[in-house]
């Protein structure tokens, strides 16, 4: 045989090998939030494109206030703190607080979602109105697409994290991981819209 | 944190449907899955081919008189996606790379079986509605690129179907790209370094982190598009105050790399064809590995020496310039490792060599003339003439395909337990060989001198040139039928190939051909020098 595995260190791995594997979905799933990110990244890479190439045409209205996104700011940033304290209770089998805190962070999320559609509704511009006007609602939207999601993820493992028969507990993370990754990621890609959108 | 692996795969193993039956369903087992993507490619390929065939007759005359201009149009769109996105992309990553990468990395399956199963089922379906979309009334009509404002002006509709089902196309390569980085990196048995992986595990590698990078930025780009579609909005309008030059630079950041895309993983897989056939070691594994990392890392930073004729400054010209020139050298690199492998080696000439050997011509060609068009003078006089059609032919076609061939011919055993008949494979690689040269390489001429490409209708003083194009395409047309032929006779009548007819070294020789579903019975070998050719250490037997 062409095999040389004669160590007996590799013999004994290599009965492991067949049976566990480390746990590599959180991996996957950086992955995945790696590729998601390139989509907003083409997305800023076109809309500050055109901030520079693409003048605003006479007459036309393109004008964003900042009190309600620095109040969305703030809520998101609250929620991923309120999210890493649901994590912390699971942690310490504390399933009650843990679910409360899921449901905060959930209720912040909404209230994102209130704000924005408040903000659209009351902005002076709509969405074919001009190139930046398009641009924004791309964008913001992309954006508010995922919060919907996460919302309802957490939603989702806020019900599985019940004290009787929830299928996410201190022996079982990965779900309420694997969410808390990803509405980070949401997170961050908010602060960064933010700064681009509003600030810039 | 450790799962058991049965966790993650199906439970009722034994209830799955074994046979023929098992390729028709949601299996699990990458086998089955790569299978499934490589016949599923090669229906859509005979597709492609008999639109290409149709382009070719219409071009056999100068004038538009075998179709209409507009669906001359529709048929080249139609052509260039199902080839790109339904043949190559996933056959030579999904099939091959599904099939190889788990034995080559010592596991029983991909990372994310399920994921998997997804990311092959989202392709009949969408590749059928891009078929579909040539029926409905106003197909798709702006090429495989969709630049607007003409994606934008055409009728619609079929352009809208033509968006979600390359999305959706594009959703299964991110799933197929996020599952070979877990497994490579991640599912290697215990022992195993990465500098001992075969170079297909490589190139796989850095083929994913390609596609995990740019596909959604094509993703992103065509949202736009279809907002411009369907809501009016303004993002590559002109007319409406926007930049079809955004557009042009989304696409080719993801199209570019592309390329790279369809032409790495046929690298990985002619690295593992010829030490076997010419019983040597892979000359210059290491350099192998890096510049296959350097081509990724340049891969990214090349795109906008597609657009030089889009407006682009001179300081964008010469940065592109320079940056593309780069890749020319650890393409090189490889090109004079293949070479360096043969040499000396004890060479059989059977089907899989012959298609090796002609992908490295073929490859040497195309590669010198992408060298010549990332220069920026004679990019301007050749661009979207026949000389770019030329060029990138020669490199999917007379590169990737003819990879895809050699790859059949020589992991056939190991899918079926048959040998392919040597003499029809033989026939079927010199008429395939001779065919393609004749129809491409006079293409290069007819791009010097000005004929343009994606127009019906040319000038006559081409046309007898274009004749010998079109013979060229007939007889790559022809060579499809002793390759059929050759596999259905051969599934059912092929000499038993044995366990290991080439005598070869990988880890997926190792087992049974065909191998269990489990992969290997009992624990999986650890393979440390996968190129011991010619090595008594390695090929005691």
């Amino acid at each position: 045989m062409t095999t040389l595995d004669s160590s007996k260190e590799i013999q004994k791995n290599n009965s492991e090998v067949n049976e566990k594997h480390e746990d590599f979905r959180i991996f996957g799933l950086i992955t995945f939030l790696i590729a998601d990110g390139m989509t907003f990244a083409g997305f800023f890479a076109a809309y500050l494109t055109y901030k520079a190439v693409n003048p605003l045409p006479d007459g036309a209205i393109y004008e964003l206030e900042l009190p309600i996104p620095t109040l969305n700011t703030i809520l998101l940033l609250v929620s991923s703190a309120t999210f890493h304290k649901a994590g912390k209770a699971l942690l310490k089998d504390n399933n009650s607080d843990s679910q409360k805190w899921l449901i905060f962070t959930a209720f912040l999320g909404i209230i994102f979602l209130i704000c924005q559609l408040f903000e659209y509704f009351h902005l002076p511009f709509g969405l074919t109105d001009n190139l930046f006007a398009s641009t924004f609602y791309a964008l913001t939207g992309f954006h508010g697409l995922h919060v919907t999601l996460g919302t309802l993820m957490i939603l989702i493992i806020a019900w599985q994290s019940r004290v009787n028969g929830g299928r996410v507990t201190s022996q079982n993370m990965f779900p309420l991981e694997a969410v808390e990754l990803y509405w980070h990621f949401v997170d961050g890609i908010w602060v960064i819209l933010f700064i681009i959108l509003y600030l810039l | 944190m450790t799962i058991s692996i049965d966790s993650q795969k199906t439970n009722n193993e034994s209830l799955q449907p074994k046979g023929w039956l098992r390729y028709f369903s949601f299996s699990l087992d990458h086998k089955v899955i790569g299978i499934q993507y490589l016949v599923c490619g090669f229906l859509f390929y005979l597709i492609g081919g008999t639109l290409a065939s149709a382009i070719r007759i219409e071009l056999a005359s100068p004038m538009s008189d075998f179709m209409p201009r507009d669906v001359y149009n529709q048929v080249l769109t139609l052509h260039g996606t199902i080839m790109i996105f339904l043949w190559i992309v996933p056959v030579v990553n999904g099939a091959f790379g599904n099939y190889l990468i788990p034995f080559y990395v010592g596991a029983r399956d991909m990372a994310f079986p399920r994921l998997n199963a997804v990311a092959f089922w989202l392709i009949p379906p969408s590749g059928l509605m891009l078929v579909a979309s040539y029926f409905v009334e106003g197909a798709a009509q702006a090429g495989w690129t969709a630049y607007p404002p003409l994606s934008i002006t055409t009728p619609q509709s079929g352009q809208i179907i033509w968006i979600l089902s390359v999305l959706l196309l594009g959703g299964s390569s991110i799933f197929g790209g996020i599952n070979f980085i877990a497994t490579i990196i991640k599912l290697r048995r215990p022992g195993l370094k990465l500098m001992q992986l075969p170079m297909y595990c490589w190139a796989m590698l850095g083929t994913s982190i390609l596609v995990v990078l740019s596909t959604p930025v094509l993703a992103g780009t065509l949202i736009l598009l279809s907002f411009d579609i369907i809501a009016k909005t303004g993002f590559f309008n002109p007319v409406l105050g926007g930049n079809v030059v955004v557009y042009q630079h989304l696409f080719w950041f993801y199209s570019h790399p592309a390329v790279y895309i369809m032409v790495l993983p046929a690298f990985g897989l002619v690295s593992e064809i010829l030490p076997v056939h010419a019983r040597k070691p892979l000359f210059g594994y290491t350099t192998m590995v890096f510049s296959i990392m350097g081509i990724v890392v340049l891969g990214l930073v090349v795109w906008a020496h597609h657009m030089f004729t889009s407006g682009t400054p001179p300081w964008m010209r010469l940065f592109f310039t320079i940056a593309t020139a780069f890749i020319a050298v650890p393409t090189g690199i490889k090109f004079f490792n293949w070479v360096a492998t043969l040499w000396g080696g004890r060479i059989s000439i059977n089907s899989a060599m012959l298609f090796s050997c002609g992908f490295i011509i073929n490859f040497v060609f195309g590669g010198i003339t992408g060298v010549a068009l990332a220069q920026v003078p004679f990019d301007i006089h050749v661009h979207d003439t026949y000389f770019v059609v030329a060029h990138f032919h020669y490199i999917v076609y007379g590169g990737t395909v003819f990879i895809i061939f050699s790859s059949i011919y020589h992991w056939f055993p190991k899918v079926t337990g048959k040998m392919l008949n040597e003499k029809l494979g033989i026939l079927h690689f010199i008429i395939t060989f001779i065919g393609f040269n004749l129809c491409f390489a006079p293409q290069h001429w007819l791009g010097l001198n000005g004929m343009p490409r994606r127009v019906a209708e040319y000038d006559p003083q081409f046309q007898f040139v274009n004749q010998i194009s079109s013979l060229g395409a007939l007889l790559m047309a022809i060579s499809t039928i002793p390759f059929l032929i050759n596999v259905f006779l051969s599934v059912r009548n092929g000499k038993d190939s044995g366990d290991n007819p080439w005598n070869a070294l990988t880890p997926e020789w190792l087992t049974s051909s065909p191998p269990p579903v489990e992969n290997w019975e009992g624990e999986a070998p650890l393979v440390e020098e996968p190129y011991g050719y010619g090595n008594q250490f390695y090929e005691q037997k």
